[in-house]
């Protein structure tokens, strides 16, 4: 079940350093919400503030509210785990789990929980999940081989059907393409614009034309300079950001004029 | 128009295609080379009456020049480090054999004499002269052994899962610190530590097995402590991140993903602190003494050990002195033994548990 997100006057610090500021946004559910901005203007930070990833690092710490369907995440009564499970991540880099076969890494969200699950039902789950990422067919013969032994892109696509598995409601990506050669790239699109029926999706990429293509809306970040924080410029439907942006740093930086 | 092709000052080379081109020694001159100036270092050696010392010296010298020589004369000069280097790094690798191969030779001549069945299933019971064997102190190892295993891996495992996943600021760099000065403590404090723990609780002139466990404990602890925490600060944070995305806990997460993952590397950590402890003797002299029988109950009064029973077998010979002798190289061997086996097992666990890749 996909669910809107609101957030609202968010600062992420790290530390003392506080690297983004002031963000006010609305996420839409069932589509994709894409996420552009320079090197280090914190779409990183503030794609993990989104289900509180953020925290785990020492020192890390959030000011403001991110409310999902009405109730804030970052309440004194949430739990961060839970926040976790529905609010999937995929990650810039695959990272499946070595130690585990291609059909464990699938259902690792439900084995490392210890949920108890039949055999069926797993199986079934398996093969839904590697359906919906697109992996099924390339996988199917040889489930119980290491997940490691895939390519990046397959890896990646197992990484995808490990978060979609959990069934969670929201799916963040942080730069999800950007280990893998066009084709690969071109099946995840795919795949996002299939996964938006049933997830809320937002991505952050490096690639504007990734953007324009698979989003509804896209954020543009950026900073005034090293060391100030990062905040949330414009935010708009894609085709305004891409034909006529409300602001110059945006049109500059779409057009490849910055810096 | 500059040309790729380079030709260094020293070095007699043609410029034949893009790559320079250099003249090379045949495959084996160097190696003959080196012989020769040996051989010629021992005709030195002989003239100025023959001893084995000047010999290898004057040889090793002689040889290195040669080689440095002809390789400068024909192949230029970063050749000719490079072979000089080679020579030096060679001769310093053989300098490094000679005590082991020197050891494993006077164990396996003095030890095997006695490496016979019976030293296996007889113990010194009894036993005032020849015969008898160590069937109790490799038992009395051992059960020690394990004993200061089981408590030091617990122990050990769970202060490095504290320092590399809980643990920050200054209580970690406390603990990092007392670790490291535990790793420098000497083996017969240790005992000593284990002795006056033991006198304070149960009174003078207690001697148990588990004593030594505690000793060895004290010194083994440190070692896996340290390589835990190496084995585990490898296991990239991606995979952590990974789970807690997927809404497992903190601590779920440490045992089912990052221990999995590590499980070689803490295998391997393990073996190799057991292999480091097997052979303390000065520990166990003061906590666990020795038995001529065959006690295998750590908490039950003296137990032989291996380290232990060959320090007296060598100290107090009877009168059949040869037999005792025989009995402590045999026991030095069994030692050597144990501790290559469990250098095996170590390198097995890495290679069986690896997290393997399938390509
Ligand atoms: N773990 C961290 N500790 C401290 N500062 C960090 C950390 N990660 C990122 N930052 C800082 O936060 C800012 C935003 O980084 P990030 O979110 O990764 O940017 P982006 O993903 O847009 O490239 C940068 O200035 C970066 O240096
Ligand atoms: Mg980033």
């Amino acid at each position: 079940m996909a669910k809107r997100i609101e957030v609202s006057d968010l600062n992420i610090y790290y530390g003392n350093f506080r690297a983004v500021e002031g963000v006010n946004i609305s996420i839409e559910p069932r589509s994709i919400t894409a996420l552009i901005g320079p090197s280090g203007c914190g779409k990183s930070t503030f794609l993990r503030s989104l289900n509180r990833m953020h925290e785990v690092l020492p020192g890390a710490r959030v000011e403001g509210k991110v409310v999902m369907d009405g109730q804030d995440l970052y309440g004194a009564d949430v739990d961060p785990v839970d926040v976790r499970r529905q609010i999937g991540m995929v990650f810039q880099r695959p990272n499946p789990f070595p130690t585990m076969s291609i059909y464990d890494n699938v259902i690792a969200g439900n084995r490392l929980n210890n949920k108890r699950m039949k055999k069926s039902e797993t199986d079934d789950l398996v093969e839904k999940s590697l359906m919906g990422a697109n992996l099924w067919n390339e996988v199917k013969d040889r489930l119980d081989r290491p997940g490691s032994g895939l390519s990046g892109g397959q890896q990646q696509r197992l990484c995808i059907a490990r978060a979609i598995a959990v069934e969670p409601d929201v799916l963040l990506m942080d730069e999800p393409c950007s280990a893998l050669d066009p084709i690969s790239t071109l099946a995840i699109e795919d795949l996002m614009t299939e996964l938006k029926e049933r997830f809320t999706i937002v991505i952050v990429t490096h690639n504007m034309q990734q953007a324009a293509r698979v989003s509804e809306s896209t954020g543009f970040f950026n900073l005034n300079g090293v060391g100030q924080p990062g905040r949330l410029i414009e935010f708009n439907p894609t085709e305004k950001i891409f034909s006529n942006p409300d602001e110059k740093a945006t049109e500059d930086y779409i057009s490849g004029r910055f810096g | 128009m500059s040309t790729p092709t380079r030709i260094a000052p020293d070095a007699p080379a043609r410029p034949v295609g893009p790559v320079r081109v250099q003249r090379r020694l045949p495959r084996f001159a160097p190696l003959g080379l080196y012989l020769g100036g040996v051989a010629l270092g021992f005709a030195l050696s002989a003239l100025t009456g023959f001893s084995l010392a000047t010999a290898v010296v004057y040889g090793v010298v002689l040889g290195t020049l040669a080689v440095y020589v002809a390789s400068r004369a024909v192949e230029g000069r970063r050749k000719a480090t490079d072979r000089l280097v080679t020579s030096l790094v060679t001769t310093a690798f053989g300098v490094a054999m000679v005590p082991l191969l020197s050891l494993v030779w006077t164990v396996l001549d003095n030890g095997l004499p006695r490496f016979d069945a019976a030293f296996f299933t007889n113990s010194m019971y009894r036993v005032v002269g020849e015969g008898g064997g160590a069937y109790h102190a490799i038992l009395g190892t051992l059960v020690i052994t394990a004993l200061a295993t089981a408590i030091s891996v617990p122990i050990g495992l769970m202060t490095a899962i504290y320092l590399v996943e809980y643990a920050s600021g200054r209580l970690k760099k406390s603990i990092t610190f007392f670790v490291d000065v535990m790793t420098g403590i000497p083996s017969i404090v240790a005992g000593l530590f284990a002795f006056a723990l033991f006198t304070l609780l149960f009174g003078g002139g207690v001697r148990l097995g588990v004593m030594g466990a505690v000793a060895l404990s004290v010194l083994m602890i440190p070692v896996v402590v340290r390589s835990c925490e190496e084995v585990l600060k490898l296991v990239p944070n991606e995979l952590r991140e990974a789970s807690y995305a997927l809404g497992v806990p903190k601590w779920r997460t440490v045992v089912k993903v990052v221990l999995p993952t590590a499980i070689a590397g803490l295998g391997t950590g393990v073996t190799l602190a057991v292999a480091r402890v097997v052979g303390e003797t000065a520990p166990l002299l003061v906590t666990v003494g020795l038995i001529t029988g065959t006690n295998l109950n750590p908490f039950d009064g003296r137990m032989a050990t291996l380290p232990v029973f060959a320090y007296y077998q060598l100290t107090q010979p009877g009168t059949a002195t040869q037999a005792f002798l025989d009995r402590a190289w045999t026991a030095a061997l069994v030692l050597i033994i144990l501790v290559m086996a469990l250098n095996v097992v170590a390198r097995l666990i890495s290679r069986f548990f690896a997290p393997k890749t399938g390509r």
